[in-house]
């Protein structure tokens, strides 16, 4: 919280004229970037849809429902949702302890691990993705390393599966809910913890009446976001996923690129960006996004 | 961070409405709960031993050892570095001692956990529970410890009241003033009966007003209870006023223990003389030690009088007087009365503080003295430059080795 320690002229200057802040000039650029770059063509997109459909309102208002209730949309509605619920509840199991570690070590351990989380970060979804497929493949790290253990007798089918689209996305994912995590858990004080201690409550107790639900709310951040992600991932599930496990995102490549239908296309977009705009807005109302980035 | 100065602003409101409203409420409470549970708990005998702590090179905590008697008030007094805040951490568990222990009740407690440990703790920064309410806080303790609901119910209502926040029960915690988080804390603190409580700076972030009236409050309660305290502080004047006895801490080290009256009256040292306010300290060369009296010539040749310790030895010492036992006479004359030390000098300046006036009189050859006269009727300030006279009782100054 910021206190201002005004000298008398600046405060004689801040109530005799009302103070003007140009600091939203900054803004302007990419303002003008999200606008042009973002928005309008997303407009134009869905406006096409309608102009060119050539047919009466009520034409496309049964086409359209066609569509929404049709088995392949369902069926990819719920694969798309059970695939992201899996994967935010793994990607949390896995991130937890993470965060928690890094909020507490110190030393060489941490700089390893915010590496090894941060690194992959900059490189392309697509070679991490490759990457995976190497690993787990047929004749893959994974199982050639098991078969030489004598763990198995025949390799697993890790990948081209519903299997390897959750390891792969679960992977990429990791960071989103590390990070969050991290920032939250950064933010409960530590007294309470010897506090609660102090007072005669065990380490369990400790952890389930005042540590996680001091976390909570990085969890719902960071499910939140995962969750967002993972409803519109496309090339994970396409590369490591067999033919059950089509996501919306890849129903509407196929509209694109293969049937050339674009109104179907705009219209699963829509769809999509609406029930991410809803995740959002629930993502808005309990999370304070600047003090995610750190600002106090 | 909620900087100290909002907090302030707020302060004086909610008291003022607390102090108000509190009263009546909790009369009425009084007569509809049932008796309390168990209205003393009694404390428990805690003996330090050798209690030493080292980080690296520097020793913070170097053999520590008092004796706490059940019920007493005992604080650990000292600047910031001294390490009192490290020796109640070894008490509460939290810090593990390089050597020494802790015995409670004649029990050595080095192998239990913080948590096994069962005394109450108030933190400096209160630690509130942000996400609980004022009851849930209040009863996180016994929770903790698996009661019966009715038991803690019974208990926190008890609790609440005692330290007059029944009202505020269902408040989230996160909307209270300093002052009423503070109490919550106290209470979290003793609602289980604990056998001691440790209190570090508890009430270090409260302003000056407010800081009285709980000094008063948690003496009253610890009374009531008949409980141990551990107490830290750097304030002297909330240690004399709370404390049976006092622990001077300074380096890692205890330099005095005692009463209040006895460590302000008779420090061991220069630096308990120093702490525990305002001191003068001439010094100047121990002459002969006779019974009770010793002497002690000041470079000028001037001879004092004053008791002495037992550790002053013939050579370099201090003769210390507290400023408020000087009287300050206008003119020249020297006392002939054996019993009384008289000094001449020159007023250098006065100082008004308001209850009284403070002089500070240059001498010849010592350092300027400093004089508290009581700003009483008829006394009007000397002017800068005038000739006047100390003269105070050589039973009531003291000489102290000189420090090393």
């Amino acid at each position: 919280m910021a206190i201002t320690v005004a000298t008398p002229g600046a405060v004689f200057e801040a109530t005799s004229s009302a103070p003007r802040d140009r600091t939203f000039l900054l803004m302007l650029p990419s303002l003008a970037m999200l606008i042009f770059l973002f928005l309008v063509p997303l407009a134009l997109f869905f406006v096409r849809t309608f102009t060119e459909f050539d047919g009466s309102t009520a034409e496309f208002v049964e086409q359209a429902r066609d569509l929404l209730l049709s088995q392949a949309y369902l069926t990819a509605l719920g694969t798309t949702n059970w695939i992201s619920l899996i994967v935010t509840v793994t990607v949390l199991l896995i991130s937890y302890p993470i965060a928690y570690y890094l909020t507490t070590a110190a030393g060489i351990g941490v700089h390893v691990v915010v590496l090894s989380i941060v690194l992959p970060y900059f490189t392309s979804i697509i070679v991490r993705t490759f990457s995976w497929m190497v690993l787990l493949g047929e004749h893959g790290l994974v199982n050639d390393l098991l078969l030489a253990a004598g763990l198995i007798n025949a390799p697993l089918s890790l990948t081209y599966n519903r299997l390897g689209v959750l390891i792969g996305m679960s992977y990429v994912l990791l960071p989103y809910m590390v990070l969050t995590l991290y920032a939250a858990m950064r933010s409960i004080d530590p007294s309470l913890l010897r506090a609660s201690a102090g007072l005669g409550a065990s380490g369990f107790y400790t952890f389930r009446r005042v540590y996680f639900p001091l976390s909570l709310p990085g969890v719902l951040s960071g499910a939140l976001i995962v969750y967002i992600l993972s409803i519109g991932f496309f090339i994970t599930p396409a590369l490591m996923g067999g033919q059950h496990d089509i996501m919306i995102a890849m129903l509407i490549d196929r509209a694109l690129e293969v049937a050339v239908d674009w109104p179907s296309a705009a219209l699963m977009s829509a769809t999509l960006l609406l029930v991410t705009l809803a995740l959002y807005a629930v993502y808005y109302r309990i999370t304070d996004i600047r003090r995610l980035i750190g600002a106090r | 961070m909620v900087g100290p100065e909002p907090r302030e602003s707020q302060f004086h409101m909610v008291e003022m409405d607390t102090v108000l409203e509190q009263r009546p409420t909790r009369a009425v409470v009084a007569g509809l709960v049932t008796p309390a549970p168990i209205a003393r708990a009694g404390g428990s005998a805690i003996e330090l031993r050798g209690l030493t702590k080292r980080y690296g090179e520097e020793t913070v905590v170097d053999t520590i050892a008092a004796s706490i008697a059940p019920g007493e008030f005992f604080s650990l007094l000292g600047p910031s570095g001294s390490g009192k805040t490290t020796t109640l951490m070894m008490v509460a568990g939290f810090v593990h001692p390089d050597g020494g222990t802790v015995l409670v009740d004649g029990r050595d407690i080095a192998a239990v956990p913080p948590q096994k440990r069962g005394f109450g703790m108030v933190f400096q920064n209160y630690a509130i529970f942000p996400h609980l309410n004022v009851f849930e806080n209040i009863a996180f303790p016994l929770r903790a410890r698996h009661w019966a609901k009715d038991m803690i119910e019974a208990r926190v209502s008890w609790a609440l009241e005692l330290v007059q926040l029944t009202r505020f029960a269902d408040r989230d915690a996160r909307q209270l003033s300093g002052g009423q988080q503070q109490r919550v804390a106290l209470a979290r603190a003793i609602v289980f009966h604990p056998p001691l409580v440790l209190m570090d700076e508890p009430l270090g972030a409260l302003d000056k007003n407010l800081r009285f009236e709980m000094q008063v409050e948690i003496k009253e309660i610890q009374q009531r209870l008949g409980m141990t305290v551990l107490y830290v502080t750097h304030d002297q004047e909330e240690a004399m006023s709370m404390s049976d006895r006092i622990a001077i801490m300074n380096r890692g080290r205890i330099y005095q223990v005692g009463p209040p009256g006895e460590v302000y009256e008779r420090p061991a040292n220069p630096f308990v003389a120093r702490f525990l306010g305002e001191a003068n300290l001439i010094e100047g060369t121990v002459m002969a030690k006779g019974g009770e009296v010793a002497r002690l010539q000041l470079p000028s040749g001037q001879e004092l009088r004053a008791l002495h310790t037992n550790s002053c030895v013939a050579g370099r010492g201090m003769l210390f007087i507290r400023p408020e036992r000087v009287e300050i006479v206008p003119g020249t004359a020297a006392s002939g009365d054996p019993g009384v030390n008289a000094l001449a000098g020159n007023v250098r300046r006065c100082s008004f503080l308001g209850n009284i006036l403070r002089y500070a009189v240059d001498l010849e050859g010592a350092a300027p003295i400093t004089v508290d006269l009581q700003n009483a009727a008829g006394v009007g300030p000397l002017p800068t430059g005038a000739p006047v006279v100390l003269r105070w009782p050589v039973s009531n100054s003291l000489i102290l080795p000189a420090e090393a």
